[in-house]
């Protein structure tokens, strides 16, 4: 995150002393391409927020946790395919997970699912992609995850 | 007309959890918490990225792009597409305005999906994370394992995309 802002800082000095005009044309396009995107985003986010209260951490350890073979992947596939858990939450508590006898495999599914799929921001990367695409990509990462997941459990 | 539209769902949902507070309801106000939380961690990054699109639109000309991570630019422009996502941080969403900026500059749709996937699984910023939770052994396995399986799924899409028109819409 501060690295995020020293770096915008750097390349905005920078391109202002280039070219003040320019820059001002860029950051303007940025901002009016943000501010376009923030109702979908904040819809989203608020679906986001609705979902992780129906399903709180300690559900999601439990039912991971009680979770063996075959379940445990399509729970774990499930949660990581719907939730959007930011990295700072979610390894901690795979940390938790492990420690509860999870097996690496599902974990592993479950972090490839959270990270790569994301079912619940689907309406903003359709803006992108179009639907059928990001549709698409979403169950292609799905079955990705489960391969990783696969691999991963041989090897471990 | 539609442009208000797209605020409805926002407005009512903000509206419910201020009600929540105001009445006391544990519900709303934990959900009210865990929107807050997303909330932050968007704002803070999302105006600076779409400010370095802005800049990044300005300054660097369609040929760079084209000539290094292109249609023809082979392995070499995988790996520079790989690298520049795995530098980044933040949630998935916040990598689609980045794709669509490289793939207006020229970028081939076989290297905007890899971008996509090296963003999504592998950010050096994070990596420290994971080894710290769930060991060396595993990140570097995970990692190792995940990295061909999207370059893979790159090929595919652009594959199963070809001949039919596909962009990279601005929102």
């Amino acid at each position: 995150m501060k690295l995020l802002s020293i770096f915008t800082a750097v390349c905005l000095i920078a391109s202002l002393i280039a070219n003040p005009q320019k820059t001002w044309i860029g950051i303007k396009k940025g901002l009016a391409t943000f501010l376009k995107l923030l109702p979908a985003l904040i819809s989203v986010l608020a679906l986001v927020s609705l979902v992780l209260f129906l399903l709180p951490e300690e559900t999601l350890v439990k039912y991971m946790g009680e979770g063996s073979g075959i379940k445990g992947w399509i729970i774990a596939a499930l949660f990581g395919s719907v939730a959007l858990i930011p990295g700072f939450i979610a390894y901690p508590l795979c940390g938790i997970l492990v420690k509860t006898g999870v097996a690496y495999s599902v974990i592993a599914v479950f972090i490839t699912t959270l990270m790569m799929t994301g079912f619940l921001t689907l309406p903003v990367e359709a803006r992108f992609f179009g639907w059928k695409v990001s549709v698409i990509r979403n169950l292609v990462s799905l079955a990705a995850a489960l391969l990783i997941g696969l691999v991963m459990g041989f090897l471990l | 007309m539609k442009e208000l539209k797209k605020y409805i769902f926002p407005v009512i949902f903000l509206i419910l959890i201020g009600l929540s507070y105001l009445f006391d309801i544990a519900a709303g106000e934990k959900i009210g918490l865990n929107f807050w939380m997303f909330f932050k961690e968007m704002i803070m990054f999302l105006p600076l990225m779409f400010v370095l699109i802005g800049l990044f639109d300005v300054w660097v000309p369609r040929e760079k792009i084209e000539k290094h991570i292109g249609r023809e630019s082979g392995w070499k422009g995988t790996g520079l597409v790989i690298l520049l996502a795995t530098l980044q941080a933040g949630p998935l969403y916040g990598a689609f305005p980045f794709a669509y900026i490289l793939w207006k500059k020229g970028c081939s749709i076989r290297n905007v999906f890899i971008y996509l996937g090296a963003f999504s699984t592998i950010k050096i910023p994070m990596l420290t994370f994971e080894i710290g939770f769930l060991g060396l052994k595993f990140s570097l396995l995970r990692t190792m394992i995940t990295l061909p399986v999207y370059i893979l799924i790159g090929y595919l899409i652009e594959w199963h995309l070809k001949d039919k028109g596909f962009e990279v819409k601005q929102p």
